[in-house]
């Protein structure tokens, strides 16, 4: 319940905080909202010598368009997030899926930084990301650059941004118009996923013109459900069309098996949940 | 009349709010954890990560140099003084049980066992040190699984010899109290109905939620020691009897408590451990446990395998029951870890007038976590087996579940009725609990809207379960205790002080952890003595001021300890009639008291208590010879158990796609007896049904092969929150008990109790026509759907794989998991 | 050690602290604010829950030092003087508590879900308060409370 001492340190800039990042190298542990990492330190799962905190960074926390991106800087909360009328808009896979993250206090002070970063298989942004073709923005002592979501999760609990390095926003091309579903799977409601799948749909004179399917807790890392994306495209958004391009949901998936579910019921869930996603995203 | 104006007529019956909130809804609480005394230093405990393992070396010296450490205790460092944890139920004389250490000394018998105690200035210094202590082990095999530990495998002690503690039988032929089984059953084989079937109870953690803490003050006098405890009492005893110390020389103080369930009805290593600490450092010392240690070292509940034969008649009249249980006692016997599965043996007849019963348990060591009371202890698991065999028994007999109990059960006018295991049921009234249930329920539809899904092949499918079930509560008769080999009693006391200014005092021998006694006794003792239920003050949970007692479990407190304040009011008022009489110049055969007032009958001459209280303090004026004190104490002993019952219907979708289920509709019709406030009644029903719902859909304790406890954290425990759960339907019909004065029977367990059968037997329900007659709990989506399927024939059961989602990574298999759909009728 | 400076319930409180200390820890053990309890020690029950800045936020999943320059409210500071908030009124109406230690807590997440949402259904009550754990009640009647909490609020019949 304790965690074990550490010293903190409270950049108020990014380049401040790249330096601290650098100086304590790979000791250091950066804190975000804090929401997964409290937990690690007070279990003693971790103890890192430092602990950087971005809670006083300025401009990590806000959301904006940028031409036809929605830019959510990594600081902004769950909360902040969930109701924000802009990722509604554009994004509104997005919006469901964070607005179903753990509960309302984690919500206040967790951020999409803090969450993309940690990287948990099972956690609600992933899948949404890998659907909405995101990027992330990572920031090193040399500038910044551009990681899309295909590319960002590199294994367990492992990502794109590098050891000095932050990620420092998420950039997501504007989904506004299309239909979108995230169905998530739990036993009791402030669990993590025990399997979710985010849908984004085009549909088109009653045919899919385009999906995009994310999935939570399928492997080491969120997946697309590339399969399924294929085999929609051009199919009439039927529930016997889409079901049977679901049933490749588990395609290329490693899921765990745990005491919420087998690896074998998860490839299943992955099917029901992943039809009625884009049943429900495309309206039918 | 002089009853004051707005109060109700009786306080018993009336929905008053609780005293204890006032303090509770601010934050003006006393949790023993909240205490700070002067120079305190804070323990942190070193557990074992091994099941079973020889010590083979402690090195505590970089833990005792580091900042701020006062000392760290080691097994080796008490083990002449240490003493063993008691069991205060042995159930056969030659009951086996290993000697139980607070801190183990050369071997460890369960993962989270204690091995040593680092004492510091601060809570995080003491954690920081308990780091650093080097603990070499030799590890042992682990008995684990119940079945193949009750084969004497591996064993859990092998200085034991073998892994069963003890065997207990009770025998319906032999005792005198009913035929004989074997014989029910060959008959029932020709042309009769024989059902033969196995449940799991699966092993659950009570999961109070305040975390246990320990205080204690080695200066003064007396030795202090505040706990978070149900059992202050018991406490003081057993650390008298344990550590040597004089009785007189111990105070308990059980504080706010925050929940108990059974689960704090313990005397802990944590506890003796805080006082070998003060004592060893001569400062008040603290010890408060993270949730993750609860989970692992306070004791766990249930864990039963339960074999049951039932016969019966073709038309579904039930001949016998048989019924053999492997009960886990996990690595230790705790205070009643022993005669939990016993208080089951009486219930497993419940409310039927089966003519003849066996039963059988073999208790059996495993290298767990020791298990003891939860909720129910014992009564629930035989709830869950006989109402989940009855809806068996009533799809061999083609006949609604209701229907096939109506045939079995106590008709009322059968009151009062002596059970085929000997108990004498008092009052009860089955056919009008049940028949409100369904109207309130609305039976028919939901039958009819069942009917409909299954037509349609609807994905979602509807389920309807029944529970009516019975309990025994008011623990308990010391002469019945006495004869089942228990150590104590189950009386209780109270006194009643009646203060000058017109205060009255109440102390009793409960020990409330969330009941709300505070608030009834205060009502029961305002009608009792008159007084306004303001006046009452109820003190509890100290044993200097309530210095005998035998404290909170078991559904005792209202029928048993309440029984004892009554008597102690009413031998005050007898006191008081005396004073009045001579105040009144009459005879106190002519003195009527009633509404706080004392009158000589057919005049109008009067004196309020308070006057008479007054006189009593200022002693002016007394009889002669009478003592100047009105207070007045009682003891009481009840002569047999309460039967509250109950009927509680449930109704479940199934989504056949996934396994999930989704309560869809619950009630509860209770009889317990008369109802002293129905406001705390209906909270302890809610509470009682989602707590036994949650053993139907979410928690287990999983262990992994190795022996860890896997659902560690409430991460992985998955304790319902209220999105989880539904608004309830709860009412009551009253046959008041005929065992004490006002007829009351006990409560706090009857919720959780009857619903565990009622989800489950929902859930059966709803996919029993696709070939399913069995899901073990908890009912997981996955295991419904594995059934759904199994039984479909497009596969087989799958193996549930367990590992936490801390600890992600780590290999581990759980060999109790899975669903079954074997077991049939012949 | 690190110098804060917290406001809490209303008091200005300067402090040094370890980095590591949790702000559930400070309030109890340095300003004795021991009304907010600790029931676990992975965020899921909620026992803890405080208010910072306004939103209801788990005091054992943040570090004293992160508070600096902020405000916290506990249960102790809900209370106008002797006036309890109507929420406190309808846990206690509604006997929504029995054993009290999820109280503090449930009641502050309470506030901040109508403080949000001022009308909430009850399936809205329930989801928000996922993150709060209760044994004792199951739920039934802290629901009922946060409705005519809710109402009372909005200065509605309750």
């Amino acid at each position: 319940m304790i965690p074990a001492t550490f010293e903190y340190v409270a950049p108020t800039s990014v380049d401040e905080a790249l330096a601290a990042l650098a100086e304590s190298g790979d000791d250091a542990k950066v804190i975000a909202g804090g929401q997964s990492l409290l937990p690690v330190l007070k279990m003693r799962l971790n103890a890192p010598s430092v602990v950087i905190d971005l809670g006083r960074v300025d401009g990590l926390r806000g959301i904006s368009v940028d031409g036809s991106d929605l830019v959510i800087g990594a600081m902004t909360t769950h909360h902040e997030i969930a109701n924000s009328p802009l990722v509604r808009e554009h994004a509104g896979v997005l919006a469901d899926a964070v607005s179903q993250v753990a509960d309302a206090q984690v919500r206040h002070r967790g951020t999409i930084g803090g969450s993309l970063a940690h990287a948990d298989p099972a956690g609600d942004y992933g899948a949404p990301i890998l659907a909405l073709g995101a990027s992330m923005v990572i920031t090193g002592s040399g500038g910044s650059r551009t990681v899309a979501a295909d590319d960002y999760f590199t294994d367990l609990f492992e990502t794109a941004v590098g050891e000095g390095e932050l990620l420092t926003s998420v950039r997501i091309p504007s989904h506004g118009g299309a239909g979108s579903a995230y169905e998530k799977f739990v036993r009791v409601a402030q669990q993590w996923a025990i399997v979710a799948v985010a849908a984004t749909v085009r549909v088109a004179d009653g045919h899919i013109a385009e999906a995009a399917i994310g999935l939570t807790n399928m492997g080491s890392t969120p997946l697309r459900a590339r399969g399924v994306e294929e085999a929609l495209r051009g199919r009439p958004v039927t529930a016997d069309a889409v079901r049977e391009a679901a049933s490749r949901a588990a395609e290329g998936t490693n899921p765990p098996s745990d005491l919420n579910g087998s690896a074998e019921y998860r490839r299943h869930l992955a099917t029901v949940l992943t039809a009625r996603a884009v049943l429900k995203a495309a309206g039918g | 009349m002089t009853v004051v104006d707005d109060r109700p007529a009786t306080e018993v019956g009336s929905p008053r709010r609780r005293k204890e909130d006032a303090r509770l809804i601010v934050g003006r609480t006393r949790w023993t954890d909240n205490l700070t005394l002067p120079g305190m230093l804070h323990l942190a405990m070193v557990r074992s990560p091994y099941a079973h393992a020889r010590i083979t070396s402690v090195d505590a010296d970089a833990a005792r140099q580091a900042p701020n450490v006062v000392a760290v205790l080691t097994g080796e460092d008490v083990k002449d003084i240490q003493g063993g944890l008691p069991c205060a139920w042995p159930i056969t004389p030659d009951q086996k049980a290993p000697t139980h250490p607070s801190i183990a000394v050369d071997r460890v018998a369960f993962a989270g066992e204690i091995v040593a105690v680092v004492i510091a200035r601060s809570p995080g210094e003491a954690r920081d040190a308990a780091e650093l202590v080097d603990v070499e082990y030799d590890e042992l095999p682990a008995a684990l699984e119940l079945k193949a530990a009750a084969a004497d495998q591996t064993l859990a002690h092998p200085d034991l010899g073998t892994n069963t503690s003890a065997v207990w039988t009770f025998d319906s032929g032999a005792a005198g109290t009913g035929g004989d089984v074997e014989a029910a059953i060959s008959a029932a084989r020709d042309g009769g109905i024989v059902i033969e079937r196995e449940y799991r109870q699966q092993r659950l953690i009570p999961a109070f939620m305040e975390p246990r803490s320990f205080v204690c003050d080695p200066t003064g006098e007396q030795l202090t020691i505040w706990s978070s405890t149900q059992v202050p009492h018991f406490v003081r005893i057993f650390t008298a009897a344990v550590l040597g110390i004089p009785e007189s020389k111990i105070r308990v103080i059980a504080p706010d408590v925050g929940g108990g369930f059974g689960g704090k009805l313990q005397f802990t290593p944590e506890e003796v451990i805080t006082v070998l600490a003060a004592r060893h450092t001569g400062k008040p010392c603290k010890y408060t446990e993270t949730r993750s240690e609860s989970l692992v070292s306070a004791h766990h509940g249930r864990d039963q395998w339960q074999k049951l034969t039932l016969a019966a008649t073709a038309d579904g009249h039930v001949t016998g029951l048989k019924v053999e249980l492997l009960a886990d006692m996990g690595a230790y016997l705790g205070l009643v870890t022993p005669g939990v599965p016993i208080l089951g043996a009486f219930m497993f007849n419940a409310i039927y007038t089966f003519p003849a019963y066996h039963f059988t348990c073999r208790n059996v060591f495993t290298n767990k976590t020791w298990t003891d009371a939860y909720r129910g202890a014992g009564r629930p698991e035989a709830t869950y087996a006989i109402e989940r065999l009855m809806d068996e028994l009533a799809v061999e007999v083609g006949v609604d579940p209701l229907e096939i109990r109506e045939r079995n059960w106590i008709r009322h006018e059968q009151f009062p009725f002596t059970s085929v295991c000997g108990l004498e049921y008092d009052s009860g009234n089955y056919e009008a609990a049940t028949a409100r249930a369904k109207e309130l329920f609305g039976y028919d539809d939901l039958r009819a809207e069942q009917a409909r899904r299954r037509a349609s092949n609807d994905p979602v499918q509807l389920g309807i379960g029944v529970s009516t079930f019975t309990e025994m509560c008011g623990l308990a008769p010391s002469r019945v205790l006495g004869s089942l080999s228990y150590a104590a009693g189950g009386w209780e006391a109270a006194s009643v002080r009646m203060l000058p200014t017109g205060k009255v005092e109440v102390v009793t021998g409960t020990s409330p952890h969330g009941q709300g006694h505070e608030t009834a006794w205060s009502q029961i003792v305002a009608d009792r003595l008159g007084v306004p239920f303001e006046d009452v003050e109820v003190l509890h949970g100290d044993t200097q001021v309530a210095h005998k007692g035998l404290d909170t479990y078991g559904s005792r407190s209202l029928v048993v300890g309440a029984e004892a304040v009554i008597r102690a009011a009413d031998k005050v008022i007898e006191k008081a009639r005396v004073v009045a009489a001579h105040l009144l110049e009459a005879s106190v055969e002519d003195i009527d008291f009633a509404n706080g007032s004392f009158t000589v009958r057919g005049t109008d001459s009067a004196q309020a208590m308070a006057e008479v209280v007054w006189a009593a303090f200022s002693a002016h004026n007394l009889p002669d010879g009478f003592e100047p004190n009105l207070d007045s104490e009682a003891t009481f002993d009840p002569v047999s158990f309460s039967f509250p019952h109950g009927t509680h219907l449930c109704a479940m979708e199934v989504d056949t796609e996934t396994g999930q289920t989704t309560m869809r509709k619950y009630v509860a019709v209770d009889d317990i007896g008369t109802i002293v406030n129905p406001l705390i009644v209906h909270g302890q029903v809610h509470g009682g049904i989602v707590q036994g719902v949650a053993q139907a859909l979410w928690e287990e304790a999983v262990y992994d092969d190795a022996g860890t406890l896997v659902s560690g954290s409430l991460v992985d425990y998955t304790i319902p929150s209220s999105a989880d759960t539904i608004s309830l339907t709860v009412d009551q019909t009253t046959s008041p008990s005929t065992t004490n004065t006002l007829g009351t029977k006990g409560v706090g367990e009857a919720g959780a109790i009857a619903s565990t059968p009622a989800v489950v037997n929902a859930i059966v329900d709803a996919v029993r026509h696709l070939g399913v007659n069995d899901i073990r709990m908890p009912c997981t989506p996955e295991r419904v759907w594995t059934a759904i399927r199994g039984a479909s024939g497009s596969g087989g059961p799958s193996t549930a794989a367990a590992a936490s989602h801390l600890g992600a990574g780590a290999p581990n298999h759980d060999p109790d998991s899975g669903a079954a759909t074997q077991g049939g009728a012949q | 050690m690190t110098r804060i400076t917290v406001t809490v319930d209303g008091t200005r409180y300067t402090d040094d602290v370890e980095p590591r200390t949790l702000l559930v820890q400070y309030l109890r053990d340095r300003l004795g604010k021991v009304g907010t309890v600790v029931g676990c020690d992975t965020g899921n029950c909620g026992a803890c829950t405080v208010h910072l800045d306004g939103r209801s936020v788990k005091s054992c999943q943040l570090l004293a030092v992160q508070t600096d320059g902020h405000e916290v409210t506990t249960i102790e500071g809900l209370a106008n003087g002797a006036t309890l908030h109507p929420m406190q009124e309808a846990f206690r109406d509604c006997h929504a508590l029995q054993c009290g230690f999820c109280t503090p807590g449930m009641i502050m997440q309470a506030v901040d879900l109508v403080t949000e949402n001022p009308h909430p259904t009850e399936a809205e009550v329930r989801e928000g308060l996922e993150g709060n754990l209760c044994r004792c009640t199951g739920y039934h009647n802290i629901v009922k409370a946060v409705q005519q909490g809710a109402g009372a609020m909005s200065g509605g019949q309750s």
